[in-house]
Parts: structure tokens; sequence; C-alpha cells
């Protein structure tokens, strides 16, 4: 089977530095996959060079088959491969469904459009509000980002994702900076995403890891430790190692 | 042959005042990432108050350590008052502040001094012309090259060598950390943006024989000062003296065998260079 | 602020005129100049030009997010555009309008891969180095351009084929009104449409913008050509009602004054800019003629305050009158 997402060999390097070396990945289609790794392995690098918003120094990335190495950011996404970040990268003094109503017209291609009324395009609003509705934000669609509590700004960062229809979402730290009991809300939702869409996600709670994962890729120091199942993960000396006996805690 | 030569001097001598006008532009947009489109007005400035002190009777030579200074202070002065509040704002906003401020200098030298070009006495010690190696150079060029040779040489030495200098790197590099440990950034901007203005003084001093000095000074050259900033990367003294040479030495050569051309190999050359590079030729992204 | 500002006239499902209070301020008081100030059409008539023009450095700085120190450019280039198809026998006022926002939407096209790219400081520097080399053309192509002298040697043929220009302005002074509010509307449509939108989305978060599939240069061209058309609309208009086309209208001073004119009239606010446009013209006129020097002085005193006390501008002040009155 051809795999959703796939690497060969990538190596990304800044000056004498290689965050990223030598990484084989394989996504299959409809996969939960995480990637763990301490502080510093070069996750979000990854993450970067996968979705195109920094270029690989070497290597190889494959989108559903098709080299996507050399495609830019925008042209991924409109080839399936959507990214959230650590970081909301919102649009602060915008409301919450003007958001995601932009997200939509950009995957239609209409923002091409300047001689026609924005608001005479009905479906792309209908389908915003349902991208809302998915992460229960319909209530607060008028409201301005910038007055939004985090926890809900975390969750409209998936629902951005969600309104370029992804066939795979990478999530960079879904739950980052949000307390326990908000992060179980965001996973939930997460964990709702149809099982059609393969989903990568980057994550510290050791505890959602192996709640939702099927498979886990460790990352350190930029190279791949090993990739399996939860329970070979669990099991694995080195990984013991690397996070110091403290399985469960925040690495 | 000899003919060339003396163009290219003419041309090095220009480089050196575009250096003098522009190490200062350079640094702090490197440092502070401040974008300081009133920055010819502290050369114009220097031009003028070097004016002024000949005429009253100053030898000019002891004129322009007074002009350093003085500009200097002005410069920390406009710092303190106004520009250090623009450091985080937009580009927009910097523009627009530093654009008023050039206009306000500019329409003050004009009801000031009037709109007629200023002439500067020079001593004659500086002026007519030297024979070096059968080669008849004018004496005020080679002060120029001098100044501007010794002006490099000294920055160098202050940036690389000093204690002034490591703090200044310290803070282009990482303003927080060099914050965390224990150095005075305010301080030291409002210090760096004084040398700036200082040094675009002193070049206006020496501007006033060789390019002459109106109320038009500070937005006339202001496009040629910026090009050595983007060709020689903000906060490089080494780019931003190869860069003020180059322009110089071409702008000579141009101007003598290929008048037709004019400016379009200066601007040519710009848009070029930044095709290329972006960040400019020794830059790092600013 | 929501995407889309609800302050419109709806008139039917979907469609919606841009009545908002300011501008119906600003469409009547233009009307009305007219009637009050019969002796002054030719200043009514500049003042008409240079709002079309900051209209459309607005469409770029306030919408697109692109600062540049040469947008006179495109001015000038429509009015020696219009000005050299008069000269060559095709007097038509309206195909003289066309080709004047033709050729510069040409020349932003061209140049619209080098201005998109890179930060804010290479495109201050790209775009000024750009007027000068274009200022440098013009000054140069003599046989074409007039040099140093300009052009002032053509006619323009009646409005469409009806009204004579009269020597008094009033064909002008109308003819530039209907012109304005044209492209008034046809950029009240633009900063609405899925567009404009984007273009929003890209000022408030240029990194995200990629991530959602958004061809960000692209839409940062696309906001440069329009806005270099209409910039050439205004210029074709100023060589055909005032009889000239110099090197002035593209030189620095005009790229400069219409950063300040759009930033003080509220950078994305079209009436804000409109209106500010207007009072700029206005008090220019009035105080350059008394003294240029002091003009400048005062211009550049209060640029250096305005970036302190009134951020946002006359289209903040308005926002900011009109939430008070609808909370």
């Amino acid at each position: 089977m051809t795999a959703a997402l796939a690497t060969s060999d990538l190596s990304i390097r800044f000056g004498a530095f290689e965050a990223v070396r030598q990484v084989s990945l394989a996504i299959r289609p409809g996969a939960r996959h995480a990637l763990i790794g301490p502080n510093g392995a070069g996750k979000t690098t990854l993450v970067n060079a996968l979705t195109g918003s920094l270029k690989p120094t070497a290597g190889r990335i494959m989108l559903a088959g098709e080299d996507a190495t050399h495609l830019s950011e925008a042209q991924r996404v409109h080839k399936g491969l959507v990214r959230t970040f650590q970081i909301n990268q919102l649009f602060a003094n915008l409301s919450v469904l003007d958001n995601v109503w932009l997200a939509v017209l950009e995957r239609n291609r209409r923002t091409g459009i300047f001689w026609r009324s924005a608001r005479a395009d009905r479906a792309a609003l209908d389908e915003a509000r349902a991208c809302l509705e998915f992460v229960h934000l319909l209530p607060l669609a008028d409201q301005l980002v910038a007055t939004l509590p985090y926890g809900s700004r975390r969750l409209l960062e998936i629902a951005l994702a969600m309104a370029a229809r992804p066939s795979v979402l990478v999530l960079d730290e879904p739950a980052a900076g949000v307390p326990a009991a908000d992060s179980e809300a965001i996973f939930e939702r997460i964990h709702a995403l149809p099982d059609s869409l393969t989903l990568v996600f980057i994550e510290h709670d050791m505890r959602l890891v192996f709640r939702f994962a099927e498979r886990i890729t460790v990352l350190v120091a930029g190279q791949v430790l090993t990739e399996g199942t939860p329970a070979d993960i669990a099991a694995n000396p080195q990984v013991r190692e690397v996070y110091l006996g403290r399985r469960g805690a925040h690495a | 042959m000899s003919n060339v030569i003396a163009i290219i001097m003419d041309g090095v001598a220009y480089g050196m005042l575009l250096f003098l006008s522009a190490v200062g532009l350079s640094v702090t947009l490197g440092l502070m990432r401040f974008i300081n489109l009133a920055h010819g007005a502290f050369a114009m400035g220097g031009g003028y108050l070097a004016v002024v002190l000949v005429d009253a009777g100053l030898p000019f030579l002891l004129s322009l350590p007074i002009v350093f200074l003085a500009i200097g202070a002005a410069g920390i002065a406009i710092e303190r008052a106004g520009i250090r509040h623009l450091y985080r704002r937009t580009a927009l906003e910097q523009v627009l502040f530093s654009i008023g401020l050039a206009l306000a200098l500019g329409a003050l030298a004009n009801l000031v001094f009037g709109p007629q070009q200023q002439a500067i006495q020079i001593p004659s010690l500086l002026s007519g012309r030297v024979t070096v190696l059968g080669l008849e150079i004018a004496r005020y060029r080679l002060f120029l090259i001098g100044m501007g040779a010794a002006t490099a040489i000294t920055l160098v030495c202050l940036f690389e060598y000093t204690l002034f200098g490591a703090r200044i790197r310290a803070a282009v590099d990482n303003r927080r950390a060099a914050e965390g440990i224990g150095i005075q950034v305010e301080r030291l901007f409002a210090v760096t943006f004084g040398l700036g203005a200082g040094l675009a003084g002193l070049g206006g001093a020496l501007s006033v024989e060789m390019l002459g000095l109106d109320p038009a000074f500070a937005l006339k050259y202001l496009t040629i000062l910026l090009m050595v900033v983007a060709i020689g990367g903000a906060g490089s003294i080494a780019g931003s003296l190869q860069a003020a040479l180059v322009l110089g030495t071409v702008d000579a050569l141009f101007k003598y065998f290929l008048p037709e051309a004019g400016g379009f190999v200066i601007f040519g050359l710009l848009v070029a260079v930044l095709l290329v590079r972006p960040s400019g030729l020794r830059g790092r992204a600013a | 602020m929501t995407l889309l500002k609800d302050s419109g006239l709806a008139v039917g499902p979907g469609m919606r005129l841009p009545i908002s209070g300011a501008t119906t301020l600003l469409f009547a008081a233009l009307i009305a100049s007219g009637f009050l100030f019969p002796n002054h059409f030719a200043l009514a008539t500049q003042i008409l030009v240079l709002m079309i023009f900051a209209l459309s450095y607005d469409l770029l700085q306030g919408h697109a997010g692109i600062v540049s120190l040469g947008h006179a450019v495109f001015l000038g280039l429509g009015a020696y555009s219009s000005a050299i198809l008069a000269r060559a026998g095709l007097t038509d006022p309206l195909l003289g309008l066309a080709v004047g926002a033709a050729v510069p939407a040409l020349i932003a096209l061209v140049l619209s891969p080098i201005v998109v790219r890179g930060n804010d400081f290479t495109r201050l520097l790209v775009t000024l180095g750009v007027a000068s080399l274009v200022y440098e053309a013009a000054n140069r192509l003599r046989d074409l351009t007039g040099g140093a002298d300009g052009l002032s040697d053509f006619e323009v043929a009646p409005l469409l084929g009806l009204f004579a220009f009269d020597f008094e302005g009033r064909t002008g002074f109308i003819y530039a009104l209907a012109t304005f509010f044209l492209v008034y509307l046809a950029l009240w449509r633009v900063t609405n449409s899925p567009f404009g939108m984007a273009l929003r989305g890209i000022r408030e978060n240029a990194r995200r913008m990629p991530a959602i599939g958004s061809p960000v240069a692209r839409h940062l061209a696309v906001a440069y050509l329009l806005s270099g058309a209409v910039a050439g609309i205004a210029g074709a208009l100023l060589a055909q009602t005032s009889r000239f086309a110099s090197l002035d209208m593209l030189g620095f001073e005009r790229s400069a004054e219409i950063v300040m004119v759009v930033t003080l009239g509220g950078n994305g606010h079209l009436a804000g800019v409109g209106i500010g446009a207007a009072a700029f013209g206005v008090v220019k006129d009035a105080l350059s003629t008394v003294s240029p020097r002091y003009w400048q002085l005062g211009l550049g005193i209060v640029l250096m305050a305005s970036v302190f006390l009134a951020r946002g501008g006359i289209g903040g002040i308005i926002e900011r009158l009109s939430r008070r009155r609808q909370p």
C-alpha cells in the first residue's frame, strides 16, 4: 500500500548544525501516528520541512506516492497536506467565523476573485460554520479571535486546518500550553476526526500519546531512534533511557 | 591611463564620503532594526555646521571634530526624544517619522540658510594638486581617502576588539540574551545612534567641497546611502565600506565614460543585487 | 472588526452599496464643492486626482501591507501614456484613461516579482531604486517625454464626443468627479471581495496564509497590479485635465506625499483616505502658496507627531465615532 506521507533520508542543516538527520518515515493512510522525542529533537523542524515552510538540505518527501519535495507550502495544502501550529497562528483581528471562512475560500481557490462580493458565496460560509460546529466553536462565531480564551484558540487552529479539507493532517502539539482538562477536550475532538484522515501529531504528554496513537516514531537528536506500536515503544529500553524513566511525566 | 586613475581616485574619494555618511545607517538598521530615512539629514546638518564654523573663522580641520561631536550629541538627543520609541513599531511608522524628520530639517535649513548652494573655505594645505608617482591627484581627494580609511580602521577595531564592540555584536545577535547578561541595551543603542549620526555629520562636512550643499541634500543622497546599506548588508562595517567604494567608483567611471547611462547603472546594479541576494552582499537578513 | 462591515445599504439579496455615513458625507461634499466654488474647478479637479491616487496607494499599503517609496511612478506613467497617445492624434479622453491604466499595470506586472518578495526594507529600496530608474529614463528620453520641459502640446477631444473641455474646467471637474466615484465603488468592491479578504489575512498573519493554501505572492502581485492601474488612471486624468505631463508627476516627493496622505487618512479605510486626501489637498494649496518652506516644516512636524498621536488616522477616528454611536 502506498504511504499517505513518506520521507526518505530527509536531512535539514542550519550551518554546521544538523537539526534533522536522514529521517525516513512511511505513514499509512488513516494512521494515527505520533512523533515524540525530547526537546530539541527536531520534531517541529521536521514538520516544517514536511509541510514546505522549510527547504530540506537533502532527501525526498512523498505525498500519496507523488514527489512533493519541491512543492511550495500552499501547493502541498492543495494536495491535501495541512498542518496546525504549536504557537497559534490565527487572524487575531478577524472574527472566529471569518478566520475559517477565509480558509474555505482559499481551499476553493476563490480568493483570486476581486470583482464579486465575498458575501455572495453562501456555500463557503455554510462550510465554515460546519467546521466551527465540529470543534464546538459555533456559539463564538462572531467573536474576535483576540478576545477568545486560549483553549478555544487551540480548537480554532484545528478548525482552520479542517477547512482546507486535508487528507493528511499534521498537528504540532495541538494541546500545547493548555491545562490537562482542556487538552482532554482537544484530543477528544481530534479522536472524532474521520477515520479516513491520516493524522500525524507531536505531543509531549505521554498519557495522551499512548491513548491516541497507533504508531509512534521516537526522534532523538534529529534521528529516528525507533518506531513501533505503543506497546513496542513502552517496552523499548532505549526509549526509557532517553526519557530517564520519567514515562508519563512531561518529557 | 593616468586619466583613468584620476577618475578612479575621484570615485574612491566619493566612495569614502558615502561610507562615512552611510555606515551609521547600516549599523542602526542592523542593530536597532530602525529604518532611518532622516540619516542624510545628519550629514546635511554636519555640512551646514561646518560652513558656519569656518565662516566664523575656525580652521576647517578644527571644525571637523566639533561637527562630529555636535551632530553626534544631536543624534543622541533625537534618539532619546523620539526614535527609541519606534524600535518596536512597524516599518511604515519608522518611515513616516524619519521622512517627517528629514522634511522638517530640510525646511529648517531652507529657512535659516536659504535655498542657495553653500561653499566652504578649505585650507591651502588641502587644496591644489600633488604629484604622486608621476600622477597628479587633487590633495582634497587624498585627504578624503585617508579620512575614510582611518575611520574604517578605527570602527573595525572598535567593533572587533573593544568591550563596546563586543556588547554591540552581542545585542545584534540576540537582544534578549544580551540584556540577560547585564548589557544596558538602551544606552548602547543611544551611543551607537549618536556615533552613526556623528560620522554622517563628519561625512557631510567633508562633502561640501566635493558635492556642494543645499536644503535638498538630505533627500538627494538618501537613495544612494540606502543603496550602500542594501548592497553592503545591514550592520556590516566592512560591507558598507566595500559597497560604498564600488558604488562610488562605478558612478565616477560611468559619469565620465558613458554619461548617457547616467544613474541607470547604479540603480540597475541595486535591483540586480537585491534580486540575487535580498539581504545584501555580506549581510544577515535585516 | 469583522471582515465585512455591515454599514452598507442593502439593495436586494447579496448586493450592498457602500453607503456608510462617512462615504455619504464625502460624496455630498464633493458634489457640493462644484456648486460652492465655481471659480476653483482646476483646484477641485487636482484634489480629486490626489484622492484617486491615494485610493490606489491605499490598496497597496493599507490593504496589501506593502510600503512603497515609488508609487508616483504609476501616476507619472499614466500621465505620460495618455499625453503621448494624445500627441499621436488619439485624443479621446476615455481611450487615454484606458491606456493610462494599462501601461502602469503592465509595468507593475513586470516589477511585481521583485517588489513582492523580500522584507519591508528591501521593498522600500526596490521601489525607491525603480522610481529613480524610471525618473532617469523619463528625463533622458526627451523625444518621447519632453525631458525637463514636460509635455503640453496635445489636445483632448470632447468627453463622449459631446462635452468639450472648457477653459473654466467645469467638464474636467465633472469628468474627474465621475471617475472618482467609479474608482471608489470599484475599490470598495475589491476590498470586500474574496481577494480583499485574502489581503486582510496576509496583513493579519502572513505566516498562516500559505498553511491554508494561499498563494500569497500572487495575491500581492495582483494588488500591486490593480493599484498601479488605478494610479495610472489618476495620472491620465491629471494630464488630460491640466493638459500637462511632467517629470515631477513621477518624482520622489509625490511618492513620499502619498505615503503620508494614506497614513494620515487611515490605512485600509477608503472613506478616511478619501477625506484625508481632500483635506491634504486643500491645506497644501492654502499653505504652500503662502510659504512652501513653512508648509514643509509643518508637514514634517505633523508627520512625526502623527506616529505617536493619531494612530489609525482619520479612518480610525471615523471608526471610533461610529462605534460609539451604535455600540
